[in-house]
């Protein structure tokens, strides 16, 4: 075995020669990525929650930017610069460490992790940004005492909702008014389900007993897919339906067709409440 | 040490008859049956015996009890308690020495157990994968077609399921239950039974979750949420029963990793000469040994809910299904470390013997290791962030999550810097191991988004979850496994696998696995949910994309099937002792290794890592070993 440190290749202006280049590609890429790439991510504008997190992605995939460079580049660097173009087995120069580096790579990702998750908190501060809060909801958004509450009820397998300001009316069809904040009660009857509408940029578990509130200011007048988000059983990849956001008026109009529809079938229903006690859990496959 | 002494070998016919896993097969049905029988038993005349095979849990419980039991009785797992209880004198090595048949049954010989792990595992990572291309079928046009709905469920199920139990030992199983020991100095491990038990326990685990086609399949998925865990068929019992195996099997496993590093190195091998993957190891057993516990409980508790009519997750009798969620998840989180870790070990291990160099940063790597050990207990919440629970404790839980990124950090540095002006040969395990960097990497940064609370909520549960995981453990854990497989069978088998078709496989797989897991990212950002059978029709291009790309990805497996057998069984180039050229303590033993594996035990004066030293003779010392008189 050979074992000879190798003089070649010990030229201290490589790492200064890849942190040029690492800057350089870094300060070309990230804006591009962050102001390219970083809009086009989902969810969109659908309501004040979706554009919340479409800035959220962006600033996510403009700090992942450089990171990613780094190490791709790291890598590109060394196996070009580092490898070995002996036949026999030489060995590289006995490095165990540096303190320096070690210190300096501490405090970047240190101070990258703590503003991440400090930017993260103040978005979340934001009304939740959209995710289910349950009963007792930690982040409310300004106004949240004037929110218009719409119940979203889980069951094998669809949604149906109720609306306890129209008579605690039911049906199959969730039509939202336009800028608006709307908080909606998530609840189920029988396994968990997860309510996710898409473009609103929301998502709330469906637990039975459990009034999972989440807030969502709507903007205009659009369609949005529902879908269930959490594995419910057999028909769960069934479970989706579109939704409607529409304006004030046309709201109000709907909400008092639906009550006359609801009337004759009302007494037949339980009286609106946050969770449902459903009859004991039967096999359902 | 002359170990060849003529043995007179009685004809086959008498060999099959005694402990092993013929008489474990049998006794095991044996065992089903007396099980299902006491199961209708209990439960009433008044079920009919054979026509409600899917209705009474408790037979099929009962039956899968006894029939584990009878199958470790079979195995000769009962003749050393029984020997005790009897006063006999307690034997630590058994059926060692007997030709082809001790890897079928019980041997206390580790090198027999990872070999034994290395091919009981890759059958089932082989039916779990199968399980993956039968979804990716399916999934080829965005309605159900080949498949019905709940037959499309349990693939999912069995895939994840499978591949989440028994890949936590992809890694341990096969390579530290071989490899420690040797790294270490020891002569065997320090439970040598129990670490036979742990191979076995999980190879009936993985015939017991085989056998839910019988009994209608599940519906769950790996995580088998309350309550539609209580909802579902007898098929969710070989569920509970696969994945509580495992957990006393990684539990067993993990101790007995522990005791071993603990108590037996070599002299002189001191905490900090320790290999890293020795550290990895040490870090995955902490995991082991006190996450699978709790699996175990919650199980406990649901087979309980679904036979006794308890209701600890239950809203109805006072329980609820959030316990069930957090305790999984207690488990659950360290659980992706367990799968994480290993690989982190192999990569740190193997890259110094590759770059000729010492491993940078040897306790920042160590610290790292550890630190992702002790920070992975505190992030479990992360997978409820819109489940309605405790949502005042969000930022502390994205907190958390995040700061694992620091000590992940750690391995990254060290790693990369072992590489920075060495000598770098692009040996097959190496481009496995770079390969493991861009997963990972690819997996970490994805983690961020899914531990930020509001770009969690579009892709919570979506297919950019589910790309994520598959990043990190298939990207982090099969690569850093391929690696282990192609530096480490010279020693474990004596012969070198093929280089040539070894690169093949690696670019085939390299390139398929992106091209397969990539697009999964905008997938579910486009708001495609995991495990539903239908999609969104504007899907569809991108779905077909991904299926063709894991067809692809899965003949890889192949390659390497074709690889292995023919390396191993036709070409059999007889490897040198020491092919890599490297320092660490198991490539100074003669292969095969001997089965005492030292003469002496060997005296250690320094880590492994010591290349380009220009003074010899601070390399470790090592006694020559097995054959050398
Ligand atoms: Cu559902």
């Amino acid at each position: 075995m050979s074992a000879q440190p190798a003089a070649a290749g010990s030229s201290p202006a490589h790492g200064r020669r890849f942190l040029a280049a690492w800057i350089v590609l870094s300060a070309i890429l990230t804006p591009v990525v962050a102001f390219f790439l970083g809009p086009a991510i989902p969810p969109g504008n659908g309501s004040v929650e979706a554009t919340g997190q479409v800035f959220d992605n962006e600033v996510l995939v403009a700090v992942s930017t450089p990171v990613c460079v780094f190490v791709v580049l790291f890598l590109g660097y060394a196996l070009v610069s580092f490898r070995s173009r002996t036949a026999e087995i030489v060995d590289g120069p006995p490095l165990r460490g540096d303190m320096r580096i070690q210190i300096a790579w501490m405090i970047v990702t240190g101070a990258t992790v703590l503003g991440l998750a400090a930017f993260g908190t103040y978005e979340l501060l934001q009304g939740g940004a959209g995710g289910g809060q349950g009963p007792n909801a930690a982040f409310l958004p300004a106004g949240h005492n004037h929110a218009l509450d719409v119940q979203v009820i889980g069951q094998q397998w669809e949604f149906t909702y109720r609306y306890p300001t129209f008579g605690g009316l039911e049906t199959p069809q969730l039509v939202l008014p336009a800028n608006t904040l709307i908080r909606l009660h998530v609840t189920s009857l029988d396994a968990v389900h997860s309510f996710w509408a898409y473009q609103l940029g929301v998502k709330a578990d469906a637990n039975p007993g459990t009034d999972n509130v989440v807030y969502v200011q709507t903007k205009g007048a659009r369609s949005f897919d529902i879908r269930c988000a959490e594995l419910c059983g057999l028909w769960h990849g069934y479970m989706f339906d579109t939704g409607q956001v529409v304006d004030q008026g046309r709201f109000t109009a709907w909400a008092k067709q639906q009550q006359t529809y609801f009337t004759p079938v009302a007494r037949y229903l339980p009286p609106y409440a946050t969770t449902y006690m459903p009859d004991p859990q039967r096999r359902a496959g | 040490m002359s170990a060849t002494a003529v043995e007179i070998r009685p004809p086959v016919w008498r060999r099959l008859i005694g402990f092993n896993a013929i008489t474990g097969v049998i006794f095991g049905i044996i065992g089903y049956y007396l099980g299902w029988f006491l199961g209708h038993h209990i439960t009433g005349k008044s079920i009919a015996f054979f026509a409600d095979i899917d209705q009474n849990d408790l037979s099929v419980l009962l039956g899968y009890f006894f029939g584990v039991s009878g199958f470790l009785i079979g195995l000769g797992f009962g003749v050393y308690p029984w020997a005790r209880l009897r006063g006999y004198p307690p034997s630590l090595r058994e059926k060692e020495t007997q030709g082809t048949s001790r890897y079928f049954g019980l041997c206390t010989d580790h090198k027999v157990v990872g070999i034994q792990y290395l091919i009981g595992i890759g059958l089932f990572f082989f039916i779990g994968g199968l399980n993956a291309m039968l979804i990716r079928v399916e999934l080829l046009r965005p309605a159900s077609q080949v498949f019905p709905a709940g037959q499309y469920l349990t693939l999912v199920g069995m895939h994840g399921t499978m591949m989440m139990g028994m890949m936590t030992s992809g890694i341990l199983g096969p390579f530290a239950n071989y490899f420690v020991p040797l790294m270490i100095g020891a002569r065997r491990m320090a439970f040598p039974r129990i670490e036979s038990l742990t191979f076995w326990l999980l190879m009936a685990a993985g015939a017991v979750l085989t056998t839910t086609i019988f009994f209608g399949g599940f519906p769950t998925g790996w995580t088998g949420y309350e309550p539609l865990n209580s909802q579902a068929n007898t098929g969710m019992d070989s569920y509970l029963v696969f994945f509580a195996l495992v957990g006393v099997s990684m539990c067993l496993l993990g101790l007995n990793m522990l005791a071993t590093i603990i108590t037996m190195r070599a002299p002189g091998l001191t905490w900090s000469r320790l290999p890293i993957f020795c550290w990895a190891v040490v870090s995955t057993s902490i995991l082991n040994l006190l996450a699978a516990p709790v699996l175990i409980a919650v199980l406990g508790m649901a087979i309980l809910d679904r036979t006794a009519q308890t209701t600890f997750f239950n809203p109805q009798g006072g329980g609820s299904p959030y316990l069930y969620q957090n305790l999984f998840w207690v488990f659950g989180h360290p659980e992706v470390y367990i799968l994480a870790l290993p690989g982190m070990g192999i990569v740190l291990e193997l890259l110094p013997v590759f770059a000729r160099k010492p491993l940078w940063g040897y306790r920042l790597a160590v610290s790292g290791l550890l630190g992702v050990t002790l920070l992975s207990w505190l992030v479990w919440q992360h997978h409820l962030f819109v489940s309605g629970i405790n949502s005042d404790l969000r930022p502390f839980y994205m907190l958390s999550t995040e700061l694992i990124s620091i000590p992940t950090g750690f391995t990254f540095l060290c790693g990369l810097m072992t590489l920075w002006r060495g000598q770098i040969r692009f040996t097959v395990p190496l481009l496995f191991c770079l390969a493991w960097f861009f997963n990972f990497l690819i997996g970490g940064l994805s983690g961020v988004f899914l531990s930020d609370v509001p770009s969690d909520v579009t892709t919570h549960g979506s297919f950019f979850s589910m790309a994520h995981f598959h990043y990190t453990i298939m990207g982090g854990l099969v690569f850093a496994f391929f690696a282990a497989i192609y530096y480490w069978s010279p020693k474990m088998f004596g012969y070198t696998l093929n280089e040539r078709l070894g690169k093949i496989h690696f670019w085939v797989m390299f390139i398929s696995f992106n091209s397969t897991f990539a697009p999964l990212f905008a997938v579910g950002f486009l708001g495609q949910p995991r495990r539903t059978v239908t999609y969104a029709h504007n899907l569809q291009f991108l779905n077909d994309w991904v299926s063709v790309s894991a067809f692809v990805l899965g003949l890889s497996m192949l390659v390497f099937l074709y690889n292995f057998v023919y390396s191993l069984l036709f070409a059999r180039i007889r490897a040198p002792q020491n092919p890599w050229s490297s320092l660490s303590l198991e490539w100074q033993l003669p292969s095969p290794v001997p089965v005492h594996n030292f003469d002496r035990i060997p005296v250690i004066t320094g880590d492994p890592y010591d290349y380009g030293n220009p003074s010899p003779g601070a390399i470790p010392a090592t006694a020559p070993a097995g054959g050398s008189s």
